[in-house]
């Protein structure tokens, strides 16, 4: 998700964690698709440790009450759960803004219809590419792209607000013009290009996913000029691929500070690549009170704020802003949650980041490791 | 799809999709927009609490001009600009020409 700074009163230091924005619901890992840069875990939960509806309709009262403002129901595909629209209008009835993050491809019409009429806003619906042979190849589900086009048509007739999410990398980047053109044939409001960031499955894929640096500047050439053409019909929010970054990302607007994820089954994580840093204990919504486990858990408090810093982020100007950027990614590449960030250019692994991507662009092979619940599977 | 441009004749209501909201826990008025928290101030809430899908721009115009003092045309053009920011984000509609 993105990781935009939302306006909200900060507390004093020392004092308890700010309210809560937003959060991420993962409702299931189980997806049709095998998108090979899944953001899910590549230990993904099975259906049999999924909460149940009645755990969910708990969690989203308490989210209500704790200030959490926005619900994304995401998954794996949320449209696998047959409750999705009870826990909807659920969230709905409760005060909190509600958007579905979907592949679309499970959609019908009545059930768009059965949203729409639960009180769901916003539909953000996974573009894998703008020709079906290759986002099909790239999602591993044949006959998805044209139903992704047909149930956007619908969440539009209902009302809905339509985000498309491209994810972009070195196989699809060429249709990056075709895409912004087909959000604005679906009458879309906003489009994400959001190049791959490189937890889990991507990080498995890296090699087959990593765009080449005269790629990137390609691409941010014709995101800026969509930009500059699309003014008042279309939103283009770009994120850029961090390998190639100057200043790291502020990852979801700072650790355990505006947002959370609730994993398939319960556990509260400050990301949805949280459970990539091994030896961290995360608390459950079956074990505690929300609202507890916002304030007190381990894992959250632990990169909180900026007091765990290590330099250069320590000193750093930049700390209260970007929080040391990723540290999934600085656990990932450097072996220390609490390192700078490699995307950031203080960082002394940054050089070595920078050269990996190019050759991995140019030298990468194309075959991609499909995301399922047996560790992958090779292209073939 | 093209540009929603409003004049003094539009209707301006909120998209289904935008809905503004006290939020309680922090005691402030919020638009909930898609990824978005917005925190308009006290006068925005009023400009959109009043666009209840019957009033004009020139109407609501009308309605700050009774109450506030300023220069003549500032609050014309600065309703206008605003709504039309908003119009730009995809979180109104015009019921003039729907």
């Amino acid at each position: 998700m993105d990781d935009r700074a939302f306006a909200a009163p900060e507390p004093a230091a020392g004092t308890a964690p700010a309210l809560p924005m937003a959060v991420l619901a993962e409702l299931t890992h189980r997806c049709p698709l095998q998108c090979p840069y899944c953001s899910n875990p590549v230990e993904l939960e099975a259906a049999s440790r999924e909460l149940s509806t009645e755990d969910w309709q708990r969690v989203i009262g308490e989210l209500a009450a704790l200030g959490v403002l926005q619900i994304h129901f995401s998954g794996g595909e949320p449209l696998v759960r047959r409750d999705l629209v009870t826990l909807v209008a659920h969230a709905d009835r409760a005060g909190l803004y509600t958007n579905l993050i979907t592949s679309a491809v499970m959609f019908t019409r009545a059930k768009v219809a059965e949203l729409a009429e639960a009180g769901l806003a916003h539909v953000q619906v996974s573009l894998q590419g703008a020709s079906a042979p290759l986002a099909e190849r790239i999602g591993g589900f044949r006959g998805g792209h044209a139903k992704k086009i047909e149930a956007a048509g619908w969440v539009r007739e209902e009302g809905m607000a339509l985000t498309l999410n491209a994810v972009m990398h070195r196989q699809n980047l060429d249709e990056l013009p075709r895409i912004i053109d087909m959000a604005v044939e679906m009458g879309a409001q906003r489009l994400e290009v959001a190049h791959v960031q490189y937890y889990g499955w991507a990080l498995k894929n890296r090699a087959a996913l990593m765009p080449t640096l005269a790629q990137l500047d390609e691409a941010t050439r014709i995101v800026e000029e969509g930009q500059a053409r699309l003014a008042g019909v279309l939103a283009i929010d770009y994120v850029i691929p961090d390998y190639y970054a100057v200043r790291p990302k502020t990852c979801m607007g700072g650790w355990g500070r505006q947002f959370f994820n609730i994993s398939p089954s319960g556990k509260v994580l400050p990301c949805h690549a949280a459970e990539t840093i091994t030896g961290l204990r995360f608390d459950s919504v079956r074990e505690a009170p929300l609202a507890e486990i916002w304030q007190r858990s381990e894992a959250l408090n632990l990169y909180r704020g900026t007091g765990w810093m290590q330099e250069p982020c320590r000193s750093c100007i930049h700390a209260e802003e970007d929080f040391g950027g990723c540290r999934c990614q600085a656990f990932a590449l450097a072996g220390d949650a609490a390192a700078t960030d490699p995307a950031c250019a203080k960082s002394p692994l940054h050089a070595r980041l920078f050269s990996l991507a190019g050759a991995e662009a140019e030298a990468g092979s194309d075959r991609f490791l499909y995301r399922n619940f047996s560790g992958g599977t090779p292209e073939g | 799809m093209s540009r929603l441009e409003l004049s003094s004749g539009s209707v301006p209501q909120l998209a289904r999709h935008a809905r503004l909201r006290f939020d309680q826990s922090r005691q402030q008025w919020v638009l909930l927009v898609p990824e978005r928290v917005m925190t308009p101030d006290e006068i925005c809430v009023e400009i959109l609490q009043a666009c209840d899908g019957q009033a004009t721009v020139a109407g609501l115009t009308a309605l700050l001009e009774r109450k506030y003092v300023a220069e003549p045309g500032v609050i014309a053009r600065e309703v206008l600009a605003l709504l039309q920011d908003l119009a730009d984000r995809g979180y109104l509609i015009d019921r003039e020409a729907a």
